[in-house]
């Protein structure tokens, strides 16, 4: 029949579109899941939400589209272990942007660090914070594209960005000392 | 600029988010304040350092295979079919968590608002392409802002900013009335050497100021902005270094009052 041809060409087109994003979308799923099987769980019921949901999508990025989905799919997980928001949640001015002296030049060199250090130093930091680093060092989305993906205006993402980093930059630095 | 907005605009400024002039901003700041210029290098180095390490994951191979099994081939089951074909689909699936209505929600408003931005995309191309071909670019053929912004007076609830921007390289043709989106909008023609750029001017939605938004449609270059109620796209075929520079000038030309 005519309606099932056109299903399964769109069943192609979704999987000529969204398959090549795998590792990206899996990538932010272990950045907000912090678990490998959940990350799984996770990604496999966005690939199959987006498929269901493919003929509502109008072309443009399909990547921030995708992202979104999963990460709705990650926070129904949350809910449902825990019954509530993420519990690192922090509100907004509860982090200092600034930090209380004007750093030395010494202080701001930074080691460099192997891989494994400095996934755990993102997938350390609080929900908010975490996401908006992932979606624009990893996964390379514009302000526009990350404002999509998190349903807040593109003013929340900047300064969300800024806080991130500063909290990076402090657990970055205190990373040196346990080493040193 | 305070050094708080410079804070959170230096972020903006290492992840080429800002426009020209807000760039400018920024700089000026930064080369008049040592903390935030300690801030900006500091970052700037956070970021080499990131960059030089491996923060992606990679799919395991059995989720890769799981989700390709689950996506129909060539002789698939329908995916809006009927109760016995969706259970097959599944079945590559591990039965995943049940959304939350508020997630499935979310998921609906994000595809709206991205086809609203498709749709003002495709129409404003398609202006601008048949203002080209169908030799209508104006409809009040006239280099002087005297002469093309009283012309829209009656025509439209909005008054767009009419500026003469002879001088710095872009030549005014004239202005006519189009349709984006469903809406009638202002269209004001400028040339640039032997290139055509449409500026749409309509009613936006928020009184506030958004910074230029650059997208690619069909080779064409897109610029969107807001401002004071009024939203703008300008479409050309100018470069994206171009269409940035008319953006600064047009909005420093009307803020001049020029």
């Amino acid at each position: 029949m005519a309606g099932e041809r056109n299903d399964t060409a769109q069943a192609r087109r979704f999987r000529d579109a969204a398959l090549p994003h795998l590792d990206e979308v899996y990538t932010l799923a272990r950045y907000l899941l912090r678990n490998v099987a959940d990350a799984e769980d996770a990604v496999q019921e966005c690939y199959l939400r987006a498929l269901r949901h493919f003929d509502t999508f109008r072309g443009g990025p399909i990547r921030p589209w995708l992202l979104a989905i999963l990460r709705n799919v990650c926070f129904a997980t949350h809910r449902q272990r825990n019954s509530g928001e993420p519990q690192d949640a922090v509100p907004d001015d509860a982090v200092p942007l600034w930090r209380d002296a004007a750093p030395t030049p010494e202080a701001l060199m930074l080691r460099a660090h192997d891989d494994e250090t400095v996934r755990r130093l993102v997938g350390a930091l609080p929900q908010d914070y975490r996401e908006v680093i992932v979606l624009r060092e990893i996964n390379e989305l514009s302000y526009r594209e990350i404002a999509d993906v998190i349903g807040a205006p593109v003013g929340t993402v900047m300064s969300r960005l800024a806080r991130g980093r500063a909290l990076l930059r402090a657990a970055w630095l205190e990373a040196e000392e346990t080493v040193r | 600029m305070r050094c708080d907005e410079a804070q959170v605009l230096l972020h903006a400024l290492l992840d080429s988010e800002l426009d020209a002039g807000q760039m400018r901003d920024v700089e000026a700041h930064v080369a008049g304040c040592p903390r935030c210029a300690a801030e900006l290098a500091s970052f700037r180095e956070l970021r080499t350092r990131m960059s030089g390490v491996a923060l992606n994951y990679a799919a395991p191979d059995g989720l890769h295979r799981r989700i390709e099994a689950a996506l129909p081939v060539a002789s698939a089951p329908a995916l809006r079919a009927v109760a016995p074909s969706r259970r097959s689909l599944l079945k590559g699936f591990a039965l995943g968590t049940a959304l939350s209505a508020a997630a499935a929600t979310g998921v609906v408003l994000m595809v709206m608002r991205s086809d609203r931005d498709q749709r003002v995309l495709r129409d404003v191309v398609s202006a601008h392409l048949r203002s080209l071909q169908a030799e209508h670019l104006t409809d009040v053929p006239s280099g002087d802002r005297n002469t093309v912004k009283p012309w829209f007076n009656g025509r439209l609830a909005v008054a767009p900013p009419v500026v003469d921007l002879t001088a710095q390289g872009f030549t005014l043709l004239g202005g006519r009335l189009d349709t984006i989106d469903g809406k009638a909008v202002a269209a004001l023609v400028y040339k640039r050497r032997t290139h055509v750029i449409n500026l749409f001017v309509g009613r936006s939605a928020s009184a506030e100021h958004s910074p230029l938004r650059a997208d690619m449609v069909q080779g064409l270059n897109v610029g969107r902005w807001s401002d004071q109620g009024l939203s703008f796209i300008i479409v050309s075929d100018i470069d994206s270094g171009e269409l940035q520079e008319f953006h600064v000038k047009y909005e420093t030309a009307v803020r001049a009052g020029a």
